[in-house]
């Protein structure tokens, strides 16, 4: 059934760093696992959902990472071992719970997957949460592989059973997205059910007992700071008189430097991997053994910093470097051949750069054409967004688009252009609130289902209260489209043995106060142009539901694509409204016979039939004809 | 000691991340220890979508640009998009077929011709093999095989440690049991127009 659950102890498969987390949780007995899917964290999640169809553990996809803590907090208070995996921005939104759960304290080991993203490939910001590890107090473990990914976790699990403290597995999307060679271990068998026991006064966070539980977390950390120094996942390698410190994923790139560079008798290289609390009596004696050091870590300056301050209290002088005009940046992620580079100059070694090849675009007398990410042929978002184009053309009316994560973000690139502001997770809505009040401008706010429910339902709460004036379009295409289609509490299309009760998310927004509510298959364009333009003439907090399910999720459950295809009968003449409104990816424009003609790529084209509705040149095409 | 960095690029939704996870079960089924990496970011079609296979004594599961041994390119712009991480000794494979991006669909930009595609990477990199692998695709039955043809034109060079029956194996035992045998046709015409001269538009040095 699952990848996962297959191949006997000692076997060596090929997994995702993902996946090397999930199998390792399994082989610790983790009993419940519970997730908001967040790219690169999501195939954690999906992999778990898989095998929790055996039984073998609980498992959830929760409305949103504080859920997921929190949930997973409760299983590990009565004795479970639990996981919760989420992207680096999730701790935002999961900090509360873990600043405090810190106090509390855990019985059954809480492993907390922050899965963070050098270079932003599928973010909002490339923040460093090892800062968080350091801010909670809790122990934290970096791997540089998906074999390392497999060993962290087994031993968090471990970890944060001795310290009572849930631990941090931090891992970036190079460890996360890499497919490594990871060695089986024994399966755990499914845990016994768990019980709690009753001991309010460690564990009811009220001013007094708390008093009491930080003093203890500080005592932990101490304790954790002397596994550090025993961990073998810190580590002293080579002699030499060079210092070189990583951790993460940079490790593997200083290890293949030193080995290309010829570098391993002139390099002690300090690889650390439990890196929250430090182990500062090992840093200190490698601060001792060199004449100069060099830190090599992606993102924010974390050892580097630790370091200066740790040489500083113990009264060594030997230069500390890491960040910096000609080091290291603190923007985006390594690669091997830039830490090569720095590594060498550092050491003052002779390297030869690779020769770079003049650039594709000198070479071709011309740029070459970018190619964005685009919304898919038959998303059902462009057809919404299409609708309130066109409602806002009509009323003569400027739109101000407050957006949010998902998909639909990319309608924030021409020719769709209905995206102007946006944070993070559920502030298109409260934004909105901001907008609207200081501009009097017309304010169409947008959110997807999967967000509405993770961080839309205190906003528009907060908007109805206020009596805020907005426009808020909820793009409800049945599942979380971005991150590979999890489910969440409004499905009803759901993936195979799901066993999730449906949340009625129309029922939901009346429920929190809203009145003036539409609801539209936004494929159908008379019935949604025709509310999205009462909805923008209204006043006040107002919710256009617009319903119509990700056609690749549908064609992914039911494994095959509807069949319906469209063409452009004749001459279209110069008309441009498609290209310039609509912008549908299966439409491209040809030069024929010096004549630019409109055109339907057959095999781009979705058959959801939206574009027929437009332009009477759409017409279906003919059986065998393209 | 072996060192081999291999470097997929396409166009979300061609398959470069089955290509370079059949090519790693390969590998380690022939006893090696391959490192592979995905850059997909978000999951909408259309963008770039690249893979790595490492192979040897490397820890790095990324590669640098001017570090790519092999370049197996799934669509004519992006092989020359990757020209960014080519050597002058880089073998590159290259399907010659065009996915227009948007902006070239619109009538923004216009789409490079794809013979100066090729000439400019011929002129750069230590060898070209070109062709239609979406036509020798749709040939072998499924559009989505060009992953397979041009795995079947890679093993056909005889520069990998894995041989092809390696990878038809891994093509039996790890991919959808639908598509098996129009991925198996399609490997075996990659193979075939690897071995076709005209295909060759520069030679690898010997």
């Amino acid at each position: 059934m699952s990848e996962l659950l297959a191949g006997q102890p000692g076997e060596r498969r090929l997994f995702l760093g993902n996946e090397a987390i999930a199998r390792a949780a399994l082989e610790a007995g983790v009993a419940l696992a519970a997730c908001y899917p967040g790219t690169p964290s999501s195939e954690i999640g999906d992999r778990l959902y898989e095998v929790s169809r055996t039984g073998r553990l609980v498992f959830e996809y929760s409305t949103n990472e504080k859920v997921a803590l929190e949930v997973a907090a409760g299983a590990s208070a009565a004795g479970w071992r639990a996981l919760a995996s989420m992207k680096h921005v999730g701790v935002n939104v999961a900090a509360d719970a873990l600043m405090t759960l810190a106090y509390v304290g855990v019985k059954g080991g809480l492993v907390l997957v922050s899965a963070d993203d050098p270079s932003l490939f599928s973010s909002q910001n490339e923040q460093d949460n090892r800062l968080y590890a350091r801010f909670a107090g809790i122990p934290m473990l970096e791997p540089e592989s998906p074999q390392e990914a497999k060993d962290m976790t087994l031993a968090a699990f471990a970890l944060s059973e001795e310290l009572g403290l849930p631990v941090m597995l931090r891992t970036t999307t190079r460890v996360n997205h890499t497919r490594g060679v990871v060695s089986l271990g024994e399966l755990a068998p499914p845990p016994p059910p768990g019980r709690f026991v009753k001991d309010p006064f460690s564990l009811v966070m009220v001013p007094a007992v708390a008093r009491q539980a930080h003093a203890r977390l500080l005592a932990k950390q101490e304790r954790a700071r002397a596994l550090a120094e025993s961990s073998p996942f810190n580590r002293l390698l080579g002699s030499g008189p060079l210092g070189v410190v990583a951790s993460g994923v940079a490790a593997a790139y200083v290890a293949d430097a030193l080995l290309e560079l010829g570098l391993q008798d002139r390099v002690t290289f300090l690889r650390l991997g439990f890196t929250y609390p430090l182990p500062e009596d090992l840093i200190a004696r490698f601060l001792s053994r060199v004449d100069k050091v060099l830190v090599v870590e992606e993102l924010e300056p974390y050892l580097e910093d630790a370091l200066k301050a740790l040489a500083q209290s113990r009264g060594l002088t030997v230069p500390i470097r890491g960040k910096g005009e000609g080091l290291f940046s603190r923007l985006y992620e390594f690669h091997p051949g830039l830490v090569r580079r720095v590594l060498a100059e550092f050491c003052q070694m002779p390297h030869e750069a690779p020769q770079p090849l003049p650039a594709a675009a000198e070479l071709l007398g011309r740029p070459l054409p970018e190619r964005p990410p685009i919304l898919c042929p038959g998303c059902p978002h462009r057809a919404m967004y299409y609708a309130i184009k066109i409602a806002l053309r009509d009323l003569g009316v400027e739109g101000v688009f407050p957006t949010d994560i998902g998909c639909y973000t990319l309608g924030l690139l021409p020719p769709l252009s209905m995206a102007d502001y946006l944070i993070c997770m559920g502030s298109s809505i409260t934004t909105a609130c901001g907008l609207s009040r200081a501009s009097g401008q017309k304010v169409v706010a947008f959110i997807g289902d999967s967000t509405f429910f993770h961080g839309g339902l205190t906003g528009l709460a907060n908007a109805v209260h206020n009596r805020h004036d907005l426009l808020l379009v909820i793009l409800d295409n049945g599942t979380t489209a971005m991150t590979g289609h999890q489910p969440h509490p409004g499905v009803t299309l759901t993936p195979p043995d799901y066993p999730g009760q449906p949340v009625d998310l129309a029922a939901v927004v009346r429920g929190l106060g809203v009145t003036q509510f539409w609801r539209v298959n936004p494929l159908k364009y008379k019935e949604s142009l025709a509310a999205a333009k009462e909805a923008v003439a209204a006043q006040g907090v107002r919710v256009l539901l617009a319903q119509s399910p990700c056609p690749l999720y549908v064609a992914r459950l039911k494994g095959k694509r509807p069949t319906a295809r469209f063409q452009i009968s004749g001459d279209c003449g110069e008309c441009r409204h498609c290209l310039e409104y609509l912008g549908c990816p299966a439409m491209y424009v040809t030069e024929a016979e010096s004549r630019r003609q409109l055109l339907i790529d057959p095999d781009l084209c979705a058959g959801c039939a939206f574009c027929v509705q437009l332009c009477d040149h759409i017409r279906p095409a003919k059986r065998g004809k393209s | 000691m072996l060192r081999m960095r291999i470097f997929m690029t396409g166009v979300g939704g061609q398959g470069t991340l089955l290509a370079s996870r059949v090519l790693g079960e390969a590998a380690l089924a022939a006893g090696f220890t391959p490192l592979l990496s995905e850059t997909h970011g978000m999951a909408q079609r259309g963008g770039v979508v690249t893979s790595t296979v490492i192979l040897g004594d490397l820890k790095s599961p990324i590669i640098s640009p001017g570090e790519a041994d092999i370049v197996l390119a799934f669509e004519a712009l992006e092989a020359l998009r990757a020209l960014e991480f080519c050597h002058a000794h880089t073998l590159m494979l290259a399907n010659t077929a065009v996915i227009p991006p948007y902006p070239v669909a619109v009538g923004q930009v216009s789409y490079p011709p794809v013979g100066d595609m090729l000439a400019v990477v011929a002129g750069q990199v230590g060898g070209l093999l070109a062709f239609d692998a979406s036509a020798l695709a749709r040939q072998a039955g499924s559009p989505l095989a060009v992953n397979m043809v041009l795995l079947g034109a890679l093993a056909a060079t005889d520069t990998l440690p894995v041989s092809a029956e390696d990878l038809k194996q891994v093509i039996r035992d790890k991919t959808n049991p639908r598509f098996v045998d129009a991925n198996l046709t399609a490997f075996d015409l990659g193979a075939a127009a690897a071995r076709d001269p005209e295909n060759w538009h520069r030679r690898p040095a010997a």
